[in-house]
This record gives structure tokens, C-alpha cells and sequence, in this order.
């Protein structure tokens, strides 16, 4: 499996962690159902989900990495910090 | 036996070998296999059910019977496939799965017992009663289990592990890899070709045919040259594909030392043995050939029965006829070639047998045309085959059956994504399916193009696929002339009949066990093969799947299409453990993190402790000490009475600078540290986002915009990624950067009552009360050299930690050390360190264990009210704030036993020692010099409310049960005031 | 039919004629008293226990594939009862004991080998961890062993000791622990639900849930609607899938864990061997092949296969803690697909539409789990009130934060655990 980084290109999935679903965080107040939703609950689809990947061993970016989970192809990867984040993924 | 004059290894220098205690010779360029039939050795292995007697069934990596161990010791290798393993001067090899040997197995009676030993019999027995599985039944199948053997010795061998890169991956070179390799380095592609082989070719090597109109092998010669003439193309022999992975990535096998001799047996004195390479290859065009399928007759599995692909193979590149008398058996026109070079090369041909009624004809023998071999004879070696045709049966005497079923394109690496091959009836196989593998395009045999010119052409076009892509201009070149005949096939799968036919010969796996499994609903192909074990063999069904799939639709009235096939899956071709995983034998699995001070106190005397890949001084022994405790209860002593130096680099160090640092620091930490002034030092906690404990540690700030954090040793990579997540991912407006300092600051506590003497002497201006308050820090400077100090403690006395750039940390810890025994003092390990802060009821990761609250640490003072933070939300629901959780405590014993043990469970004095009467876990023990008793911490329901009360301590495991009292988690100054001096 | 060796004997004397199906292929039924959606081990083994224990066979298994062709198929055979927190300890007590008569109860002999498990330790902190979960096992009534390293040294003498990056300092061991032969498992409660009057029906994908007025009503399958009155999941893998067609959410991320299985050899390895630091768990199956694996692949997957970064994770650890397993050669590696949740154990329980239920989130536990889970779904399913050893399994857990139970102490990320 390879990823390219938005920063360093094309390098081998060693040079990466996963974290998991790129969701958008709730903001200060929202309520205790929006924290279970984001920190638990996952649509898990069986198809394009959007990820975090951490360039651990790379540039130190946090990448939003959308890929099939079926086929693993990747579709787009770019830099967390520049990504708008969905919903439950 | 050898043919004087044919073959390509005619000639060549003799070389020495042994089988199974047998002095042999053969030739340089033979393979055991072929050595062996140049002996006329036929019987080389036993089958694993039925103990069957097995002979060299093909001439590749598929074969599934001659298996051999090679090898004695730490060097012993099972299930050499006798077909690909190179002959070399000394070269040793013995059957395997028989006893006592190969011509006389004991286990060959299991034979006799078959029509009991059918499909899934085990399922349905050995049940009764109930005690004898483990006790009989198991130890004796379990006995019966495997080929050849491990030695139960480390690995004397080493391998190696390699990355490659290229625009064009080619796998295979007979002709159509060889033609998409010349088409694409022509063009100037970094081609990378990869054959399995010693020799580069493929089928070029072992057929009589013509290319522009002269022998293929001229072309060959020519083709290599030029190959190896162009920088951009690399050859690799030996090297098997075995696995295509995502984004075009491949595994290979590279058999670097599996030719030669191996005279040392000292890692790291010679090559490897193996090298595993990981391919990252923009395309792939796949040349990987086709496999000969047998045909499920009776009897078919006799040492002597061979793919006629092979017999012709042995014939045409190693100069052995297989046999004297030699019969062939098939249902295509391509087997014939068998036939037309053995009689060239002279070899009686006993009998063509063909089960199409439309056979060709041929000048040089006769066909029997619409016959089927329907049985054998013969014990130990062929002797004989009945040949059943219109006009009746017939025996024929003959040593060795060429037999052909058609051919199997190897699609493996092609289905290795998940993709399906799809049946192609024309040629009787399954191809691969389009696009099955992003990037790659199967090409020639393994696409079911059998023929050499189709070969050729579609090497070539394939090529043109991946030079379009890479912006690359084809060079003018013609494609050439080749033999281009069509493949003509008729299905036969299984001559009808009794008895026994083989499908998986060395699972001994026949038609009637498909039967039976179908019968029995396991009509499943899946199911099939899982009740059967079709196909499980070490050559993973490649000789026998697509038969034995062709029986199942057969018997289930479904078409093979319908039936479908298992699911292909890597390796290719089987791949040594040592191999993938080279590089992690010994040391090698993690890398080792050594501390500055290691020298020193390894030169102490110190034993040491792993913490977070870290290597930690436990303890430094004195002379006439006998036990770790007397070392330990000394260095605590001296840090609670005169001074003690401990090494603390390992704790994860991360400098935070950006006009945002401290926001964002208020936003991870629970408490605030925007208030938190310059040159001051604060602790502070952490959250998951999961409202649970992550890390703790100090948070220092040296500037307005300039923070160090410390963590603890074994969360620092985790905080490193949760701090760069945080601020990247979920406040990416914020200016603040990280940058992980662990390594580049040695960092050394100095604790104790004589601590800021020691410092004072040490540093180039002294400090006092005042000036380096408890919590204070700042820069320092040591003999010149600017470092840094936080007054911090760990141990509950007054303490600093002095940090100098890590290449001054052996001189600064020795002078540490110097200083510090002058004022009564010196070194304190891990151990004395782990009972100074049970003695204060700090906590490390062993209470911190990822399901532990603020509220069960007692540090719910710490989430603040005013501010939002990581985690806050979730760590305020009900599960997380409840009473009834377990909270630290503290315990001191009170009963007979005075031993308190980590990892004992705490029970009310009343109540039984069962689980569902648990309340609570011990985390951390040790003995406190300073109480003279041993004292705990750990976690009990509702802890904090019961201070005082009998708890009752119960550790199986060690023996353990006795009476504690609850305390506070404090034993000692729990005011604080020998921490401020 | 009933097995046994006496009829093995005697089929075999008269030519293997009188074998039968394992189970029947019929046509689903308009309706059933429960449908249970996934026919692998879970699904296949509550069936069992409802025909068999509650006297419920009106029941329809769902299978979309063939039967045992999930996760009961492509694991690494493991058993054990040797979790510490509560919930999960009784739950694979229970579940441990029911395999222990397993063989006996289906009249299918389903090889389970009670060789015990060795979880290596290498540091005073990881032997603590082995003392505390010791302790919580022998407190729930089971069995477990502190070793020393000459302790493991008997038992395991190819280990390596000495010249290892985490030398070994000791093992927990169950010697109640074991593996079983996986396909058989599945097979044996097939076949003894089909006995007991339970339709199987393989290659009938459920496309939809039907839900009225907040109840369920039956499904919508590959061939045709079935009416039930209640509706059971069983799909690990696909869990949020199927609940997604029930309109739920579930806390649950589908990730790839790969297998491997090497050549056979002849028997080294007698008990299944852990080692913590790699994650690796191995052990030789009957026939003789190393059956081993490691973590999982981390990223979110429905590929059931996996890629080469933790393939070659995975042997480094068997070079690093069995060296003498180097030359064995890794034959054929796979990949399941694995329901993590966010503390890494399961749910059984009601989902908050009446009539359907849930068993899913298995994590790398659900094959030891089989027979426990079957019990303890069907009874769910049967009296509508969780099973004694399965009362904790509860699917709002995660959003009160009561009854959590993070083994792996990893927190709320699901790939961790």
C-alpha cells in the first residue's frame, strides 16, 4: 500500500499510522449525543471513506486520506489541516 | 537417464550430491529432480494421508511430491521442492514424511485403511469418550501431522529484506516477458524482470522450436544480450513474484544462496540465504506462464506418472528421459510435442494415448485415438498402464506416463486483490479477468494464449500499454516470426471408473472424496475443499484445483463457471518466515534506546530495565550487597537523606513554540497554563478525547511563546501524534509547532535534602530558595555550557532535573555522580525511584492504565471549570463520574503476611474470593525503607470513601493472601514540605 | 445420522454409500418465528441453542455466502477463557465450558484441543498485568498458571530465551485454553440445527429490514421477503451494513485482520504461544502447519485481504520470539473482517427497535466466543432478558460509560484494541 503525501509524494504505508474516520469534532456545548456520535458511533461504509493518517515517519502531517474500503484505492489525499471535515464517517 | 548430446546442460562439469545417505553425481545446471531421474531414481517422497509412494511429478515450483529436507541442525530445510532446488557439489538431501525410510514407511499402512480415512471422517469420530481426544485420539494424529521437519533450533541462516523501484515490473521471461522487457527498455523504461528460475527463458528453455526461423535458443541469446546491455532494464533470477499487493506493490522471493554450498554457518559472514523484496512498480505486465494440469485417472498417482510438460523439460534441458519405455496420455495437441521429441531424441515411445477421437496423426508413432488410461500398476515405480478404448482395455508396459490435461494459466497474482478469473471455453481454463489488478495486464500463457507468437504479440502490445502511459516513444522494432499454432483441447478431467483417481496428490485427495463431500452437501467449492482438504496441499491446488472443481460441478449438474473456484491468495509460491522476517532475529525486532549514562552504569554494575525500547538503570549493587532490595533500600535512603542522581532523559521531551502555544495548551491539558508564568514549571493531565486518562507530566515555560513539555517514557510518541492531531486536525488556525526534543537533552534528576549543594557547586552561578523555587525553571549553565533547570520532584524531596545537550551527558552524569558521593550520596535506579513515588503516591503508567478516570486518580480538582478541553465532554458521563468506580488508594498490611504483590485483587474481608465479589486491583508495590513495611497503590471501589477499612488481598498466582488497611495514597510528608525545601 | 467411529467403521466396510447431507438446502419458508441474519459461526450456533435449549425451531438462517464462510472460517483457531474484566471473564467462562462439551453436545467432532496457552511476559510490569489477569481468571473459577522462564523453558524449550530483544521472563498459561478445528465448529451447529428443524439457506443476502410502527416485521432478501417476528443480526463484518438497513448506527468500524498458515511440518509447537510486544499469537494445527497472526492491518477494510507492511510485522515476530520456525515457510495468508468497537469487546443485546437484535463488535474475539455467543444470543432472543454471563454486553454502554470494558486499556479508537 502507498500513499501520497501532499508533501513528501508517494512513500510506503510503513511511514504511516491510521487513526480512523476523519468526522468533525463538535464544538464546546454540544450535547453528550453528538460526543457519542463522534467518538464512537461510524457509518463504516463499504465504500469511499475519508481517514486520518498521520505521516509519522515522514513530514509529521496529518493527512485526510479518502480511500474504498473495499478495494483500497485511493481517491485523494491532502493535508488534514486544509480539509473540511464530514459527519459520522 | 541421461541422453548423451541432448539437453542444455550436455557437457557440463559433474557434480556430487547424496540422497537419502546415497552417493550420486549429476550435472552442473541440473536440479535435484532431474539429477535424481538421470539416476533413475523415481520414489522420492511418500504422500501425507495414505503414505502413498510419490515421485517427481513436474519440473517447477508446483510440484506437490518430490519434497525433501535438506540440511542438518540450524540449518535444516523441509519441503525443498526437488524441482527447483539447484544442484551444487555436497548438496545433501532425504525423503521425509516416511519412517524408517522411504522405500519401506510404516505409515503406508494407513493405505490399507483408506475406505475409513474417506472425506471428513474426523469430523464424525473419535468423539467417544469424551477424555480420549486429547489423551489418544489427538497425540496420535498430531504424530502422523506434517512433512518434513524443523529442527527445533534457531535459524543458523540470515536473510535480508530490500526495496526496489521501476516503471515496468515484468513477471516471467519466457517470450512474452522477455518481448514486453525488450519493448519497454528499448524505449528506455527502468524495467525490473523477475524470473522464478535459475535461468532466464521460461518455456524457450525446454522446447524445440523455431524463432525468425532458427532455433528459439538464438533468439534467446540475442534477446538476453540486448536485455542486459540496457541500462535501464534490470534481470533477476531466482526470484519469484509472491504476492501483488495495493498501489502496486509486490512481494518477491529471491533464493540468493539456495545453489551453493553453505560452508559457515555465522550469521553475517556470508550472503543470505533469502532476500524478500518489496517491488513499488508503476506497472506490471504479468508473463507468468501456465501450469499442466494432470488428468484423475486410476492409480494416476505412481512414481513415474509425470506432466508430459515435464517429461519434455527433463528431455530438452537436462538430457534425462524419465523412463525407457515412455507412454503419454492426453486430451490437446500441445502434449504431442512430448511425444514428437522423444522420439527424436530416440526414446522408445510405448504409446500415444489421446481421448479426443479427433487426435492428429503423426509421421513418427501411432495414436490411439479415443482411449483413456484407466488404470496403472505398479508398487514403488510405474510398471504398467491399462488403456481403455473401444476396443476394450489393453495393458501397455511402461516406466514412466507423460499425462496432460491442458494447461492452467497462472492467474494467481492476478486474483491476489480479490478479483474472480474468468472461464474461457475455448481453451478450457481460467483467465484473468480484465483490470483485476490495477496497473497490470497478464499477457501469453497465463491470459490463455498459448502459443508462442501470441506470446510474443502480446509481450509486445502490453508493453506499448505501459510506454503510452509513461510518455515514452516506441522504438522500431518487428515482432518476431514464431511457431502459432491454435490450442486444441477437449475436456477430460477424470476417466470414469473404480478405484481411487487422484486430484491432490500429496493431500491424497480423490474424485471419490469430491464425491462423497457433495453427497454429503459440501457442494460449495469452499465447502468442498475445506471437508476435503482439495487443494490445502503445499502447492495450494495449483496441479489439481481446476480438476477437482470440474468433478464437483460435475457431480453438483452446475457448470465449472457456476461451481467457480477458491480464492487465490499469496504467497505464490511458499516464502520461508525467516525470510519476511528479516532484520528482527536476535535484537532486531525493536530498535534498542541506550541513555547517555549507560556507560557509567553499566560500569556500576547496573542491571537494567526496559522502558519504552529505553534500557534503565534498575539498580547500582555495592560491593557486599546480595539482593536488588539492599540496593534499593541504600539509593532510596540517599535520596531521602543526603542527595541521589537518577537519569530521566527518557521521558518524552517536546519543546511547544508559536504565539498559540499556550491556547493550545489549555485546550490538551485539563488545568490551564496560559496563567502559568514564565520560568515556572506546572503538572498537568491529559486527556483522551474518550474522557480517560492519557499522560501526565510537567509542562515548563521558557517564553512568552515557548513551552517544554515532558510525558512520560512510554506515552511519548503517542502524545507527539495527539499533540500534531490536535493542532493540525482540530485547530489548524492556531500557530503553534512541535518539535520532539527527547533525544537531544540528557536530563538528570538530582533529589534530595543536599540537592542544591550539589547544584550550587556544579553550576557556574549557585541558586538558592529564592531564586529556584519549587516549580521554578530557566537556563543554567554548567562549566560553560547552557542547559536548563526545572525544580521538580518525583521522589517528594527537594529536586531539580538539570538538562545539558545530550553529548555532555556522560561527563555530566559521571560528575553528577563525583559530587554527589562526596555529600553522602550517588546513583538511585529505577527501583529506589519506583518506591520514592509509591512513597508519595505519584503515579506512572501502571495506575494511569488507559481506564482510569481524573476522579479515580483524585485528580478531579484538575479538570477545570472555566476553560473547554480535550475530552471533557465524554469524561463528564455518568459511567465515567460514578461513585461506585474504583479510586486509588494507598495500603499498608496489617495482617500476619506482610507481603503486599502487584497485580493481587482486593476483596472485603467477609466476603468469598470470587469474581463477582472483586473490589479492586493492586497497581504498584514496594518496600519503604523509610515506614520499614511494604506499601501499595492501587484501585478499590469506591476507595476514597473507605479510608481506614480492612481490605483483604488475594494474590493466586504467588501465594498470597493477607489483610491490608485502606490509606490514603500518601505515606510520607504529605504536606509537601520537604519538596519546597 | 448419528456419528461415531462404529459407523465410520461400517460405512467404510460397505463402501462409504450411506453418508447424507450435513444439513438440507431448503427453500425459505414465507415466514418464521426469528430469522437470523449471517450463517457463520454466531448465527449458526444461536440457531442451534434456540432449537435446542428453548424449544424455538420455527427459525431461518440467513446466509448470504456459504455457511462458515465469515470470520468461524478464516481465523487462527484460538480458545480461551483468559480475559480479566468483568463481563468478559464470565462471558468466556461460559463460553469456555460449552466448548468443552462440545463435541459430546453436537455428536461433531469440532477438535477442540485443550493444549493451553502460554502468554509470554518480559518485564516486571507485563508479569504484574499477567498477575493481575491470573488472578481475575482463577476468581471467576478458572484455570491459570504464573510460569517462570524455566517454567516456559519445559513446556516450550524452542523459545527464544536469551538472545532476544524482550528476553522471556515467564507466561501466564491456561492449560484450559486451546484451539479447535474452525470449519468443523461452524459445521457441527449447522448440522445440529438442521437436525432440529432449522432451515439453512445459503447464497440469500438480506437487502432490507422491514420495520413498522417501531417493530420488525420481517426482511427483504436476495430470493424474495421473509416475514419474522423477531429479527436477530448476526453478521460480523458487515454489521453496520445490516443495521444501517434497520436504520441504525452502530459503534462499530469493519477492519482487516490478517491469518497466516504456514507449509506443514512436523509438530514443534504444542501449545499456542502469545507474545505481547508483537502481538503475535501461534500455534500448529493437527495437520501440521503453523497457524499464526498479529495485529490488525489499522486502516478501516471489507477486503478481507491485507497488504505486506504487517504480513512482514507479523513474521518478525515469529523470527524475534520463535526462531526456530525460520525455515518454515508461510504457505497461503488471508484476512477476515473484524467489527471493532470502541473498547474493543462485544454487544449482545436488544437494538432499540422492537423485535430486532443485536450481536456484533467481536473484535479479534469471535471465534472463541461461538458457542458462549449462540448460548447467550438465543437466550436473549428466546426470553427477550440477557443470559447471566452476558448481562454487560449492552450496546449504550458506550454513550453512559457504564460497563465499559477496555481490556487493552486503548481508549475509544477502534483500531487499537
Amino acid at each position: 500500500m502507498r500513499i501520497t503525501c501532499p508533501l513528501c509524494g508517494e512513500r510506503d504505508r510503513r511511514e504511516f499510522n491510521v487513526k480512523g474516520a476523519a468526522l468533525d469534532r463538535p464544538g464546546e456545548g454540544a450535547d453528550q449525543d453528538a460526543w457519542h456520535t463522534y467518538v464512537n458511533l461510524r457509518q463504516n461504509p463499504a465504500g469511499v471513506l475519508a481517514e486520518l493518517w498521520y505521516h509519522e515517519m515522514g513530514c509529521g502531517s496529518w493527512l485526510t486520506v479518502t480511500r474504498n474500503t473495499v478495494t483500497h484505492e485511493i481517491l485523494k489525499v491532502e493535508l488534514a489541516s486544509q480539509t473540511e471535515m464530514g459527519g459520522a464517517a | 537417464m541421461r541422453i548423451a548430446g541432448q539437453g542444455r546442460v550436455s557437457g557440463a562439469k559433474t557434480v556430487n550430491f547424496t540422497f537419502n545417505g546415497r552417493h550420486l553425481m549429476g550435472l552442473e545446471g541440473d536440479t535435484l529432480a532431474s539429477a535424481l531421474l538421470a539416476n533413475d531414481i523415481h520414489l522420492v517422497g511418500r504422500s501425507f494421508k495414505y503414505h502413498r509412494p510419490r515421485g517427481i511429478l513436474t519440473a517447477g515450483s508446483e510440484e506437490p511430491n518430490a519434497l525433501v529436507t535438506l540440511g542438518q541442525g540450524g540449518q535444516q530445510d523441509p519441503n525443498i521442492r526437488a524441482t527447483t532446488q539447484e544442484l551444487y557439489e555436497g548438496l545433501e538431501a532425504r525423503s521425509q514424511n516416511c519412517w524408517p525410510s522411504v522405500e519401506h514407511d510404516v505409515l503406508a499402512v494407513n493405505n490399507l485403511a483408506a475406505p475409513f480415512f474417506g472425506a471428513g471422517f474426523y469430523y464424525k469420530t473419535f468423539m467417544w469418550p469424551a477424555a480420549f481426544w486429547e489423551k489418544l485420539y489427538e497425540p496420535m494424529i498430531r504424530r502422523a501431522a506434517g512433512l518434513g521437519a524443523l529442527s527445533g533450533q534457531a535459524d543458523t541462516d540470515c536473510y535480508e529484506k530490500a526495496f526496489a523501484f521501476c516503471d515496468l515490473l515484468v513477471v516471467g521471461s519466457g517470450p512474452a516477458g522477455l518481448m514486453a522487457a525488450l519493448t519497454a527498455g528499448r524505449a528506455g523504461a527502468d524495467v525490473l524482470l523477475l524470473e522464478e528460475d535459475s535461468q532466464l527463458g521460461g518455456r524457450l528453455l525446454v522446447e524445440q522450436e523455431e524463432i525468425d526461423g532458427k532455433p528459439a535458443s538464438v533468439w534467446l541469446q540475442r534477446a538476453l544480450a540486448e536485455l542486459q546491455a540496457l541500462d535501464s532494464v534490470r534481470l533477476m533470477k531466482r526470484t519469484a513474484v509472491t504476492g501483488a499487493y495495493d498501489q502496486g506493490t509486490y512481494g518477491a522471493l529471491e533464493r540468493v544462496g539456495h545453489h551453493e554450498m553453505r560452508r559457515h554457518s555465522l550469521k553475517g559472514s556470508h550472503r543470505p540465504r533469502e532476500c524478500f523484496w518489496r517491488i513499488a512498480a508503476k506497472h506490471c505486465i504479468l508473463a507468468a506462464g501456465a501450469i499442466e494440469r494432470p488428468v484423475a485417472f486410476r492409480n494416476n498417482d505412481r512414481p513415474g506418472v509425470m506432466m508430459a510438460s515435464a517429461v519434455r523439460a527433463y528431455l530438452n534441458r537436462w538430457g534425462v528421459a524419465p523412463g525407457e519405455r515412455v507412454t503419454l496420455f492426453a486430451n490437446n495437441d500441445d502434449a504431442h510435442r512430448t511425444a514428437r521429441d522423444l522420439v527424436q531424441a530416440g526414446v522408445h515411445l510405448a504409446a500415444v494415448v489421446d481421448s479426443r477421437h479427433d487426435a492428429p496423426d503423426s509421421d513418427f508413432y501411432t495414436v490411439m485415438r479415443g482411449a483413456q488410461v484407466c488404470d496403472t500398476s505398479g508398487g514403488k515405480r510405474l510398471e504398467s498402464i491399462t488403456v481403455r478404448s473401444v476396443r476394450g482395455e489393453e495393458k501397455i508396459q511402461t516406466d514412466c506416463l507423460a499425462m496432460s490435461g491442458g494447461w492452467n494459466p497462472s492467474v494467481h497474482l492476478t486474483c491476489h486483490l480479490n478479483a474472480r478469473p474468468v472461464w474461457r471455453r475455448e481453451v478450457l481454463a481460467f483467465v484473468p479477468a480484465a483490470g483485476a489488478v490495477p496497473g497490470m495486464q497478464a499477457v501469453g500463457a497465463c491470459n490463455g494464449t498459448f502459443s508462442t507468437q501470441g506470446a510474443l504479440n502480446e509481450g509486445a502490445m502490453a508493453a506499448d500499454v505501459v510506454l503510452d502511459a509513461l510518455g515514452l516513444q516506441r522504438a522500431e522494432a518487428a515482432v518476431p516470426v514464431a511457431e502459432d499454432s491454435p490450442y486444441q483441447i477437449a475436456p477430460l478431467w477424470a476417466v470414469p471408473g473404480k478405484g481411487r483417481a487422484w486430484l491432490d496428490f500429496q493431500n491424497d485427495v480423490t474424485v471419490k472424496d469430491v464425491t462423497q463431500a457433495a453427497t454429503e452437501n459440501f457442494s460449495s467449492v469452499e465447502h468442498m475443499k475445506r471437508y476435503t482438504t482439495q487443494g490445502m496441499a503445499t502447492d495450494q491446488g495449483k496441479n489439481s484445483n481446476v480438476a477437482a472443481l470440474a468433478v464437483l460441478a460435475d457431480v453438483t449438474g452446475r457448470s465449472i463457471p457456476e461451481t467457480g473456484t477458491t480464492t487465490f491468495r499469496p504467497p505464490f509460491v511458499p516464502v520461508s518466515i525467516g525470510a519476511m522476517g528479516a532484520g528482527a532475529v536476535d535484537h532486531g525486532f525493536k530498535p534498542q534506546r541506550f541513555l547517555t549514562s549507560h556507560g557509567a552504569s553499566e560500569e556500576r554494575g547496573a542491571s537494567h530495565l526496559e522502558v519504552g525500547l529505553w534500557y534503565r538503570a534498575a539498580y547500582f549493587p555495592k560491593p557486599g550487597e546480595t539482593n536488588w532490595r539492599q540496593s534499593c533500600d541504600r539509593e532510596a535512603m540517599w535520596v531521602r537523606r543526603a542527595v541521589g542522581i537518577c537519569d530521566v532523559s527518557t521521558l518524552g521531551k517536546i519543546d511547544i513554540q508559536g504565539p498559540d502555544a499556550a491556547k493550545l495548551l489549555d485546550f490538551v491539558y485539563t488545568n490551564t497554563f496560559s496563567t502559568l508564568k514564565q520560568g515556572r514549571v506546572r503538572y498537568g493531565l491529559m486527556l483522551r478525547e474518550d474522557g480517560f486518562v492519557m499522560d501526565d507530566g510537567t509542562c515548563a515555560r521558557l517564553g512568552e511563546s515557548h513551552y517544554v513539555m515532558t510525558t512520560t517514557t512510554a506515552a511519548a510518541g503517542e502524545v507527539m501524534a495527539h499533540l500534531e492531531f490536535v493542532a493540525q486536525v482540530l485547530r489548524p488556525e492556531w500557530d503553534v509547532r512541535f518539535t520532539s526534543v527527547t533525544e537531544h537533552w540528557a536530563q538528570f534528576a538530582i533529589a534530595g535534602p543536599k540537592s542544591r549543594d550539589l547544584l550550587s557547586s556544579l553550576l557556574d552561578e549557585p541558586i538558592d530558595n529564592s531564586s529556584w523555587p519549587f516549580m521554578a525553571c530557566g537556563e543554567v549553565s554548567v562549566m560553560g555550557i547552557k542547559g536548563r533547570l526545572f525544580r521538580i520532584s518525583f521522589s517528594g524531596e527537594e529536586a531539580y532535573e538539570l538538562a545539558l545537550p545530550a553529548d555532555y551527558g556522560d561527563s555530566l552524569f559521571r560528575t553528577l555522580l563525583a559530587r554527589a558521593e562526596t555529600l553522602g550520596g550517588g546513583a538511585y535506579g529505577m527501583e529506589a525511584l519506583n518506591v520514592l513515588r509509591i512513597e508519595k503516591g505519584f503515579i506512572t503508567h501502571a495506575e494511569i492504565n488507559g481506564t482510569v478516570t481524573a476522579h479515580d486518580l483524585g485528580l478531579a480538582r484538575m479538570l477545570s471549570k472555566k476553560k473547554d478541553f480535550i475530552g471533557k465532554a465524554m469524561a463528564h458521563r455518568p459511567g465515567l463520574m460514578d461513585a461506585d468506580r474504583m479510586q486509588m488508594i494507598g495500603l499498608k498490611p496489617t495482617g500476619a503476611v506482610k507481603e503486599l504483590s502487584a497485580g493481587a485483587h482486593l476483596f472485603s474481608p467477609e466476603d468469598p474470593i470470587e469474581r463477582v465479589h472483586d473490589q479492586g486491583y493492586v497497581t504498584s508495590v514496594g518496600f519503604s525503607p523509610e515506614l520499614g513495611h511494604m506499601i501499595a497503590l492501587g484501585f478499590l471501589k469506591r476507595g476514597s470513601a473507605r479510608i481506614g477499612d480492612e481490605i483483604r488481598l488475594v494474590d493466586h498466582m504467588r501465594g498470597i493472601d493477607t489483610l491490608c488497611e485502606v490509606v490514603e495514597p500518601v505515606f510520607y510528608d504529605p504536606e509537601g514540605e520537604r519538596t519546597r525545601g | 445420522m448419528r456419528f461415531s467411529g462404529w459407523r465410520v467403521l461400517k460405512e467404510g466396510l460397505t463402501g462409504n454409500k450411506g453418508w447424507g447431507p450435513h444439513w438440507r438446502d431448503p427453500e425459505p419458508k414465507r415466514e418464521y418465528d426469528v430469522v437470523i441474519i449471517g450463517g457463520g459461526g454466531h448465527g449458526l450456533a444461536t440457531a442451534y441453542y434456540l432449537a435446542a435449549e428453548h424449544g424455538i425451531t420455527n427459525i431461518a438462517v440467513l446466509e448470504k455466502g456459504y455457511l462458515g464462510g465469515g470470520n468461524v472460517g478464516r481465523n487462527t483457531t484460538i480458545v480461551r477463557a483468559n480475559y480479566y474484566l468483568p463481563g468478559n471473564s464470565e462471558f468466556y467462562s461460559h463460553s469456555l465450558r460449552l466448548w468443552e462439551g462440545l463435541e459430546q453436545e453436537l455428536n461433531y467432532n469440532a477438535m477442540m484441543s485443550q493444549r493451553g496457552i502460554l502468554n509470554l511476559y518480559h518485564n516486571d510490569g507485563q508479569r504484574d498485568a499477567a498477575v493481575r489477569r491470573g488472578n481475575s481468571i482463577i476468581n471467576q473459577g478458572d484455570d491459570a498458571e504464573l510460569l517462570d522462564r524455566e517454567g516456559v523453558r519445559k513446556l516450550a524449550p524452542y523459545l527464544n530465551f536469551d538472545n532476544n530483544r524482550f528476553p522471556i521472563m515467564g507466561a501466564l498459561l491456561q492449560r484450559r485454553a486451546g484451539t479447535a478445528r474452525h470449519d468443523a465448529v461452524a459445521w457441527g451447529f449447522a448440522r445440529g440445527a438442521d437436525m432440529r428443524g432449522v432451515d439453512l439457506i445459503q447464497n440469500c443476502e438480506v437487502t432490507g429490514i422491514d420495520i413498522e410502527g417501531g417493530k420488525v416485521t420481517g426482511v427483504q432478501t436476495a430470493r424474495g421477503p421473509i416475514r419474522a417476528k423477531k429479527v436477530a443480526l448476526a453478521a460480523a463484518g458487515r454489521s453496520g451494513q445490516v443495521a444501517a438497513m434497520a436504520g441504525l448506527t452502530l459503534p462499530i468500524e469493519s477492519h482487516v485482520l490478517q491469518a497466516f498458515v504456514s507449509e506443514g511440518v512436523k509438530p514443534l509447537i504444542d501449545q499456542v504461544i502469545t507474545f505481547a510486544e508483537g502481538h503475535l499469537y501461534i500455534s500448529q494445527s493437527d495437520k501440521g502447519g503453523l497457524v499464526f497472526g498479529s495485529y490488525l492491518d489499522f486502516y478501516s477494510s471489507y477486503a478481507a485481504r491485507g497488504n505486506l507492511p504487517m504480513v512482514e510485522h507479523t513474521m518478525e515476530t515469529c523470527v524475534a520470539m520463535v526462531p526456530a520456525v525460520s525455515k518454515a515457510r508461510l504457505l497461503r495468508s488471508w484476512g477476515g473482517i473484524m467489527d471493532m468497537t470502541p473498547d474493543g469487546s462485544p454487544i449482545i443485546d436488544h437494538a432499540p427497535i422492537e423485535g430486532l437484535y443485536l450481536n456484533c463488535g467481536w473484535c479479534y474475539g469471535g471465534f472463541k466466543a461461538t458457542p458462549g455467543s449462540g448460548n447467550a444470543y438465543a437466550h436473549l432472543i428466546a426470553t427477550d432478558r440477557p443470559h447471566g454471563a452476558a448481562t454487560r454486553f449492552k450496546l449504550d454502554r458506550f454513550r453512559t460509560g457504564y460497563g465499559l470494558m477496555d481490556e487493552e486499556g486503548t481508549g475509544a479508537q477502534h483500531n487499537l484494541h
